[in-house]
């Protein structure tokens, strides 16, 4: 055993020699400090993480059985749902993991918002998650056209109108991206193309520059105290603790209870009650019968709704291209957050009251949006979803004068538990 | 504060409107699918009186005989029809779709996933919901599809016996059908259970793991 042990710790110096795997251990796990106070809201990060390996562990065994053709794509499903040897499991992973991975992401996002995890030194870290957060819709979008049920093909046909609505270039551009005159054989195969090959090496670089920047800045904490501020003699910061093995284990406990719900979900609702796959979908797609109601996957849904929010032609513009305009805007605003939110401190904890009023009815209008995303046009008032969008917009253009403004509570130089100052 | 964002989403939400997406009330299918015995009914009676128009080009013979417990032999004797030679083909059709096209004026749906498409309780509320109507093509129209372009080929069937008995053979149908649009789905529900027992177990000892390395940490 111990001779064993000795040419282990020989490799591993063999390795370290001509790789820094020991340095890089050090600098990303086991000496790199962070805050002691994260609570649950921290959890999503490492959740997605998760999400992600089991969308590409998943999807390259989907790719084994599955045929980007036409004719064949629809059936292959089938196939692999009933012939292939536990293919139903894999594809289950796969089309549940996607709906998981994007609650884990919006629930990660959220927190960025609740605790100003975005602003200074963290502004890159918040623009290559945004990076990623617009790669991962890219990405669900061209997964669901893949089995070419009739909601793949009709919700395709919707967004890529779309880019029809583009001025000047905008037919010439959605005949480029569909590869045809109509989302066809030549559609289906070069979605294939993005989806398994194109977006996810960009979204693994995406990942990991976004942990790279993370790292170099060190985590945020739901106070939003600095903690390298303050640091004893070693260097080390007072109110950190080393990732391993502390977070390491922490998290641990996340990661069987997310387990644990997805798994629930793949063994006893795949379908999501129809919100993870659309009932339409469990019919090939078919260019002569229209869905009753087209509606895109539910982590589409705040988007779509602003979307359709715009409904009257003006400045001599169509609505449905002021509709793309809108929500690429909802997007795109997102992005500048690290610099719309002026406020001395970062976490909601120590925002004055107009923040906290503001998120509150943000994320009201948001999650209502969502809803009405799903539902079909006609079935709120028509002021429902503009109002809702005037407010998410207003959220964000609003915020340089609000956060400025109001008066926010001193944040602490130390972290506080429990009201106590901590003994180290 | 909490109660307050509640108060408030509520307000917003039922304000927001009230859905009326379904125009028909589908009646409860109330089907068992780990129901094996109503599941063999259920297959015979597709075999018998649906597979003249319809096919089910994903459901092999082989699997319904594993999963149904159902002979090889008796598969290939009393099921096994229209051109359907081998015990790994799937349920075919006598009808091909250009003919039903020309009879029909619409081809008849193959309805492997139908039960997943419409979902259970409307292939039940559909298959009992047929009525009289001297002004349908057939004969017949339906409750919950008006000017139903399918004959109703079940009416000697449904007079033949009870409602009682008669909504109970549709029961078995209906039970198939979503079997057949999922045939894995009776064993994941079983297994599933499983699944989640182990990771509860697997609870334990991570979270008592944390709290040994969290012990100095306050």
């Amino acid at each position: 055993m111990s001779t064993l042990r000795k040419k282990g710790t020989e490799l591993l110096y063999w390795v370290d020699y001509r790789l820094p795997v020991i340095k890089a251990f050090k600098t990303h796990m086991s000496e790199y400090y962070a805050p002691k106070n994260l609570n649950f809201w921290y959890f999503f990060g490492v959740l997605a993480i998760l999400a992600f390996a089991n969308q590409l562990l998943s999807g390259i065994w989907l790719t084994m059985f599955y045929t980007p053709t036409l004719e064949g794509a629809f059936d292959s499903i089938e196939y692999i749902m009933r012939d292939v040897e536990s293919g139903w499991i894999i594809r289950y992973m796969h089309e549940v993991g996607a709906s998981f991975f994007f609650i884990a992401v919006y629930l990660h996002i959220y927190r960025g918002f609740l605790y100003g995890s975005y602003k200074e030194p963290r502004e890159l870290v918040w623009l290559i998650g945004m990076v990623i957060y617009l790669l991962m819709m890219a990405e669900g979008f061209f997964g669901y056209v893949l089995p070419f049920g009739n909601m793949s093909y009709w919700g395709a046909k919707v967004i890529l109108s779309l880019i029809g609505t583009i001025p000047l270039v905008g037919e010439d551009l959605q005949i480029w991206v569909q590869g045809d005159f109509f989302i066809g054989g030549a559609t289906l195969s070069r979605f294939f193309a993005f989806h398994v090959a194109l977006v996810p090496i960009i979204l693994i670089a995406g990942v990991f520059l976004h942990l790279i920047a993370l790292h170099q800045v060190g985590s945020n904490n739901p106070e939003g105290v600095d903690i390298k501020a303050q640091k004893d003699k070693e260097g080390k910061p007072l109110d950190g603790i080393p990732f391993h093995p502390y977070y390491t284990v922490h998290d641990l406990i996340p990661v069987v209870i997310f387990f644990m719900i997805f798994f629930a979900a793949i063994f006893y609702f795949p379908d999501g009650g129809g919100y993870f796959i659309e009932p339409p979908n469990y019919v090939p797609a078919n260019n002569l019968s229209t869905p009753e109601h087209i509606a895109p996957v539910w982590y589409f849904t705040p988007f779509y709704a602003m979307l359709r929010a715009v409904t009257v032609n003006f400045l001599g513009i169509d609505a449905k291209l002021w509709g793309l305009v809108v929500m690429a805007g909802a997007i795109a605003i997102v992005f500048f957050l690290p610099w719309l939110d002026r406020s001395p401190v970062r976490s909601i904890r120590y925002k004055g009251r107009i923040s906290k009023a503001f998120l509150m009815i943000w994320t009201i209008s948001f999650l209502c949006l969502g809803v009405l995303g799903i539902k079909p046009a006609d079935w709120a008032p028509f002021w429902a979803s503009p109002v809702f969008t005037f407010i998410y917009f207003a959220y964000f253009v609003l915020m340089p004068f609000y956060t400025k403004w109001e008066t926010c509570k001193t944040v602490p130089d130390r972290i506080y538990v429990h009201g106590k100052r901590q003994q180290q | 504060m909490r109660l307050l964002i509640i108060t408030i989403t509520m307000l917003l939400f039922s304000t927001v409107g009230h859905a009326s997406d379904a125009p028909v009330e589908l009646k409860s299918a109330d089907t068992d699918i780990h129901d094996k015995e109503s599941l063999r009914r259920g297959a015979q009676l597709f075999i018998d009186h649906c597979t003249t128009c319809h096919s089910a080009k994903y459901m092999r013979f082989e699997r319904i005989a594993q999963d149904l417990e159902i002979s090889e032999e008796d598969v290939k004797n009393n099921m096994m029809r229209f051109g359907a030679t081998k015990i790994t083909d799937s349920i075919k059709s006598a009808l091909t779709p250009e003919a039903g096209e020309q009879v029909y004026g619409i081809a008849p749906p193959d309805l492997t996933l139908e039960a997943k498409y419409q979902g259970v309780d409307w292939v039940f509320s559909y298959l009992t919901g047929f009525y009289k109507d001297e002004n349908a093509t057939f004969g017949y129209n339906n409750h919950v599809m008006n000017n139903v372009a399918m004959p109703w080929v079940l009416a000697p069937l449904q007079d033949s016996m009870s409602e009682e008995e008669f909504s109970g053979n549709m029961r078995d149908l209906t039970n198939f059908m979503d079997y057949m649009a999922e045939p894995i789905k009776p064993w994941r529900q079983n297994f599933g259970k499983y699944v989640i027992i182990f990771l509860l177990i697997l609870l334990i000892p991570v979270w008592l793991l944390k709290k040994e390395y969290w012990r100095d940490i306050q």
